[in-house]
C-alpha cells in the first residue's frame, strides 16, 4: 500500500517528482529515442532538417548521464535506426490528420478567445463603444476591484506558502510512520471532492452558533476552560443617587468604601428575572471579613423594596468581585450561587468593591468566521484543507527520490536530524518545493469556487477575488463584458510568468 | 578477546536502548500529532455526512456531534426529499457531461500526443511548446468569447456546449501527459510495426494505446474528476434543464441557513462517486498528479 502512494510508476511521474532531474523512464530516454532529436536550445524553427544523425548525437551525452541503460541501447545502433526512420517515418500529412481535432479545438476554444478578449476589453459594456484602456484603468481605480486585487495578493502571499510548508512537514513526518498510507489518503481525499462540496462543508464548519458550527464549538470549549466568567450582559446598577453602586467605565463600583467586618449590598437591574429563574434566592452575607451580596433587585411581577434583599429576589452567582484600595486590586473573589461573597484576611483599611466589566460582557460565542474581517482567512483555511494533501504527496515522492546514502553519510558524521533536514533534505527537495509552490500560486490566482460558495452574499464584496469578480461582472448580474474581458486578460497577464516558467522547465527537462 | 568485546557489546546495546527509547517517545509524539491532524482533516467531511442524516429540527437546535450520543436521530428523510425533488436529473446531467468529456479528451489527446511523440513534421517542437504554454491559461479568458460563439451556433445552454468547453480546456494537460508517456515507449516496437508495413493508425491502436494504459488511466481519472467537480463552466454554459449537480446545488446556496436539509445530502451525493473513484484508482490519480502538476 505504501508504494501505491509513494512510488510514482508512471513514466511521466518520476519526471516531476524528481524535479529537475528527469526520471529514467521518461525524459532521459526521450532525446535518445525520438529520432530527429529536438535540439533543445532554440527549439522553434532552427531545427536541422531531416534525420541526419548529428543532432541526435549531440543530444546523446545528457541522456547517458542520466541513465546508462538507455544510452547503451541508443549507442548500440544509431546509424541503423537513423536509416530506418528515414525510410519508414510517416509523412507530415499523417501528423496533420492526427493533430487536426486537437488543434481545431485549441484554436477555437482557447486561442481565439484570448485574441477576442483582448479586443473586447477595449470596448464598453454594450460592445460598440471603443473606450481604449478605460476598463483597465477602472480595475485599478474602482474601490471594489481594488479590494479583489488586495485579496488576491493576500491569497498569493499566504496560501501557497502555508500549503507548501505543511506539505513538507507532513511528508517528512510520515516518512517513518507505519500507517503513512492511511494518513496520506485522509489528507489527500479532499482533492477528489468538488470545491462546491468543500465550500458547503466549510460553511457548516464556520457556522456562527457554537451549537452548530464545529469551529466555534471547539473554540468556545477551549475558551471556557480557561476563563470561567459566567457573564450577565445587560446587568447594571440603578441610575439614581440612592443606588449603592455606580457604573464607572464599564465596571460597577460601590459608591462608599467598605471596611473589613462591613457588609456591602450591590443591587443590580437590567436582567429579566426569567434569565436567572433557576438561581437560588439572594441571601444577606454572614459576617466575618468583608462580605456582601450581589443580586438582581427586581421582583417578578413588581413589588419589593429597592436596594434591599426581598424574598423572591435572586442572587447572581459566579460574578468576579474585587476589593480595591488606592487604585490597586488587593483581593479578588467570586460570588456564590446565592450572590454572597466574602473577602477574608484583608488588612484593615477602606476598600472600594468593584465588579469588573468582564462580568457584564456577552458570553464568548466564538469567532465570526464568515464576517467581513475573517472571511478571507477562513476561506484560505478551507483552501489549505483541500490542497495540503496534494503538496504532501508531491513532496513525499520527491523525498523518496533523495539518495539514502547522502542522508546516512551525514548522520554517521554526527549531524542531528534537524541538521540533516535543514542542510540536506530541503536543498535536495528545492526543485520539488518550487514546483509545488508555483503550482499553488497559479491555482490561487484563479481561485473562484471556494470564495463564491463560502462567503455569504453580504460579505462577498469583502471576500471578492479577481476570478469571481470576472464572473460576477460579466455573467452574475454585472452586465459589463468589456470590464469582464479586461479582468480576464488581467488574470492571463498574472499567469504569464508561470507560463514562461513552465516552458523553460519543460525545455530544460527535455535536454 | 572475549573480555574486551563483552563490555563494548553491552555498552552498544545500552546506547541502542536509550536511543531507541528517545526515538520511541519522539515517534510517539509524532504519531499523536499525526492522529490529531488526520482527525482534523476528517471532521469537516464527517460533519457534512452527519448533518445530511439529521432532520431539520435537530440540525437547527443542536450540533451534529450530538448524533453520537443520540444515534436515534439518524434519518434518511433528507435524501428521500432530495431525490423526490428532481435532483436525479441533475445527477444524470453530470454523468452526460462528464463521460463524453472524458472519453473525447482521451481520444483526441492520444492522437495528438502520438503525432507529437512519433511523427516527424516541421514545426513540431514549436507547436508543442504552444501546448505547454496553454497549460496554465485560465478558463475565465474563454467564458465571454465562447458564450458569444455558442449563441451564434445556437448551442448555448446545451450539454454539448459544456462538453466541448471541457474537452478543449482539458486538452493541453492531456496532450502533455500522454506525449511524455509515448516518448518513453521503446522506439523498436514502433519501428518493428512500421517495418511490417502496418498503417500509422493501426500502430497507434495496437501498439501505443495498449502500452499507454496507465497513463490513460491517470488522465481519465483526472479529467473525470475535473469535469465532474466543475462549477464555473456549468454556471456559465449550462441552462437550468441541463445543469449538473454542482450548479443545481449552487442555486440553493443563497438560502444556506434554511436549505441545509437539501444542500448537505446533495453535496454528499455529489462527492460519493469521486470518492469511490479516488479510492479505487488512487494510484493512477497520484501518477497523474505527479506527471502534470503544472496545471
Amino acid at each position: 500500500m505504501t508504494e501505491r502512494l509513494n512510488g510514482p510508476q508512471a513514466p511521466g511521474g518520476d519526471d516531476l517528482a524528481a524535479g529537475a532531474s528527469p526520471g529514467p523512464t521518461d525524459a532521459s530516454t526521450a532525446p535518445a529515442a525520438s529520432s530527429p532529436a529536438p535540439p533543445p536550445e532554440p527549439p522553434a524553427g532552427t531545427r536541422p532538417a531531416g534525420d541526419s544523425p548529428e543532432p541526435r548525437a549531440s543530444s546523446e551525452p545528457p541522456a547517458s548521464a542520466q541513465s546508462p541503460g538507455s544510452s547503451e541501447a541508443a549507442a548500440a545502433e544509431p546509424p541503423a535506426r537513423g536509416a530506418k526512420a528515414a525510410r519508414l517515418g510517416p509523412s507530415p500529412k499523417m501528423a496533420v490528420l492526427f493533430l487536426l481535432p486537437a488543434l481545431l479545438l485549441l484554436a477555437a476554444w482557447v486561442i481565439y478567445p484570448i485574441v477576442y478578449s483582448i479586443f473586447r476589453s477595449l470596448y464598453d459594456a454594450a460592445g460598440d463603444g471603443f473606450v481604449g484602456l478605460d476598463n483597465y484603468l477602472a480595475i485599478f481605480t474602482d474601490s471594489g476591484t481594488l479590494t479583489t486585487i488586495r485579496n488576491n495578493i493576500i491569497w498569493v502571499v499566504v496560501a501557497p506558502l502555508i500549503v507548501t510548508v505543511l506539505g513538507l512537514m507532513f511528508a517528512v513526518l510520515t516518512e517513518r510512520i507505519r500507517w503513512a498510507t492511511a494518513f496520506k489518503l485522509v489528507l489527500f481525499m479532499p482533492m477528489a471532492v468538488s470545491l462546491l462540496a468543500a465550500g458547503v462543508i466549510f460553511r457548516l464548519v464556520y457556522e456562527q452558533d457554537p451549537d452548530k458550527g464545529v469551529a466555534n464549538a471547539v473554540i468556545t470549549v477551549v475558551h471556557d476552560t480557561f476563563s470561567s466568567s459566567q457573564g450577565y450582559p445587560g446587568a447594571r446598577p440603578r441610575e439614581n443617587d440612592e443606588a449603592p453602586a455606580v457604573l464607572k467605565g464599564g465596571d460597577v463600583v460601590t459608591r462608599q468604601s467598605a471596611q473589613p467586618g462591613g457588609q456591602v449590598l450591590i443591587p443590580l437591574v437590567g436582567l429579566k428575572p426569567d434569565a436567572v429563574a433557576k438561581a437560588p434566592p439572594a441571601k444577606p452575607a454572614g459576617s466575618g471579613g468583608l462580605s456582601g451580596t450581589v443580586w438582581l433587585d427586581v421582583v417578578r411581577g413588581g413589588g419589593g423594596t429597592v436596594n434591599q434583599i426581598d424574598d423572591a429576589e435572586k442572587g447572581l452567582g459566579g460574578i468576579t468581585v474585587e476589593a480595591v484600595a488606592d487604585g490597586q486590586v488587593k483581593a479578588t473573589t467570586e460570588t456564590a450561587a446565592d450572590g454572597t461573597f466574602y473577602f477574608s484576611g484583608l488588612s484593615a483599611g477602606s476598600y472600594d468593591i468593584r465588579l469588573p466589566k468582564s462580568n457584564f460582557e456577552a458570553p464568548f460565542n466564538g469567532l465570526t468566521w464568515l464576517g467581513p474581517t475573517l472571511i478571507t482567512p477562513a476561506i484560505i483555511g478551507a483552501y489549505i484543507w483541500v490542497w495540503a494533501g496534494f503538496a504532501m504527496v508531491l513532496i513525499a515522492a520527491g523525498l523518496s527520490a533523495i539518495p539514502r546514502d547522502a542522508l546516512e553519510a551525514a548522520r554517521i558524521d554526527g549531524a542531528t536530524e534537524w541538521q540533516v533536514f535543514r542542510r540536506i533534505t530541503v536543498p535536495l527537495l528545492a526543485p520539488v518545493l518550487l514546483v509545488v509552490f508555483v503550482t499553488m500560486v497559479i491555482n490561487v490566482l484563479k481561485v473562484f469556487d471556494l470564495v463564491f460558495i463560502i462567503a455569504p452574499g453580504s460579505v462577498q464584496p469583502q471576500a471578492n477575488v479577481i476570478a469571481l469578480e470576472m464572473w460576477r461582472v460579466s455573467f452574475g448580474g454585472g452586465g459589463n463584458q468589456g470590464m469582464g474581458s479586461a479582468l480576464a486578460i488581467f488574470l492571463l497577464v498574472l499567469v504569464l510568468p508561470f507560463m514562461i516558467f513552465n516552458i523553460r522547465r519543460f525545455r530544460r527537462d527535455e535536454r | 578477546m572475549t573480555t574486551l568485546t563483552e563490555p563494548r557489546h553491552a555498552r552498544a546495546i545500552e546506547r541502542g536502548f536509550l536511543a531507541r527509547l528517545v526515538d520511541r517517545l519522539g515517534g510517539g509524539l509524532i504519531q499523536v500529532a499525526l492522529v490529531l491532524i488526520a482527525v482534523f482533516w476528517l471532521v469537516p467531511t464527517l460533519g457534512l455526512l452527519v448533518v445530511s442524516l439529521r432532520g431539520e429540527t435537530e440540525n437547527n437546535s443542536t450540533g451534529w456531534w450530538t448524533l453520537f450520543s443520540k444515534p436515534a436521530q439518524v434519518t434518511f428523510e433528507n435524501y428521500g426529499n432530495l431525490l423526490a425533488s428532481g435532483f436525479t436529473s441533475s445527477f444524470w446531467n453530470t454523468v452526460l457531461i462528464t463521460v463524453p468529456a472524458t472519453v473525447l479528451v482521451i481520444g483526441i489527446a492520444a492522437m495528438a500526443a502520438y503525432a507529437f511523440a512519433w511523427i516527424d513534421f516541421p514545426g513540431r517542437d514549436a507547436v508543442f511548446l504552444v501546448v505547454v504554454a496553454l497549460l496554465v491559461v485560465p478558463v475565465q479568458i474563454a467564458l465571454i468569447p465562447i458564450a458569444k460563439m455558442y449563441g451564434a451556433l445556437d448551442i448555448f445552454g446545451s450539454i454539448l456546449g459544456v462538453v466541448l468547453f471541457h474537452v478543449a480546456f482539458g486538452l493541453p494537460f492531456a496532450i502533455f501527459l500522454l506525449r511524455n508517456f509515448f516518448v518513453g515507449i521503446p522506439r523498436e516496437l514502433l519501428e518493428a510495426a512500421r517495418m511490417d508495413g502496418a498503417p500509422e493508425w493501426r500502430i497507434f491502436a495496437t501498439v501505443v494505446f495498449p502500452l499507454a494504459k496507465p497513463a490513460i488511466a491517470s488522465l481519465g481519472i483526472f479529467q473525470f474528476l475535473w469535469v465532474w467537480n466543475d462549477l464555473l463552466v456549468a454556471l456559465v454554459f449550462a441552462d437550468t434543464a441541463n445543469q449538473p449537480m454542482t450548479k443545481a446545488l449552487q442555486s440553493q446556496m443563497r438560502q444556506f441557513g434554511t436549505n441545509v436539509d437539501i444542500l448537505a445530502p446533495g453535496a454528499f451525493l455529489s462527492l460519493i462517486i469521486p470518492l469511490v473513484l479516488f479510492f479505487a484508482f488512487q494510484r493512477y490519480f497520484v501518477q497523474g498528479l505527479l506527471a502534470g502538476s503544472v496545471k
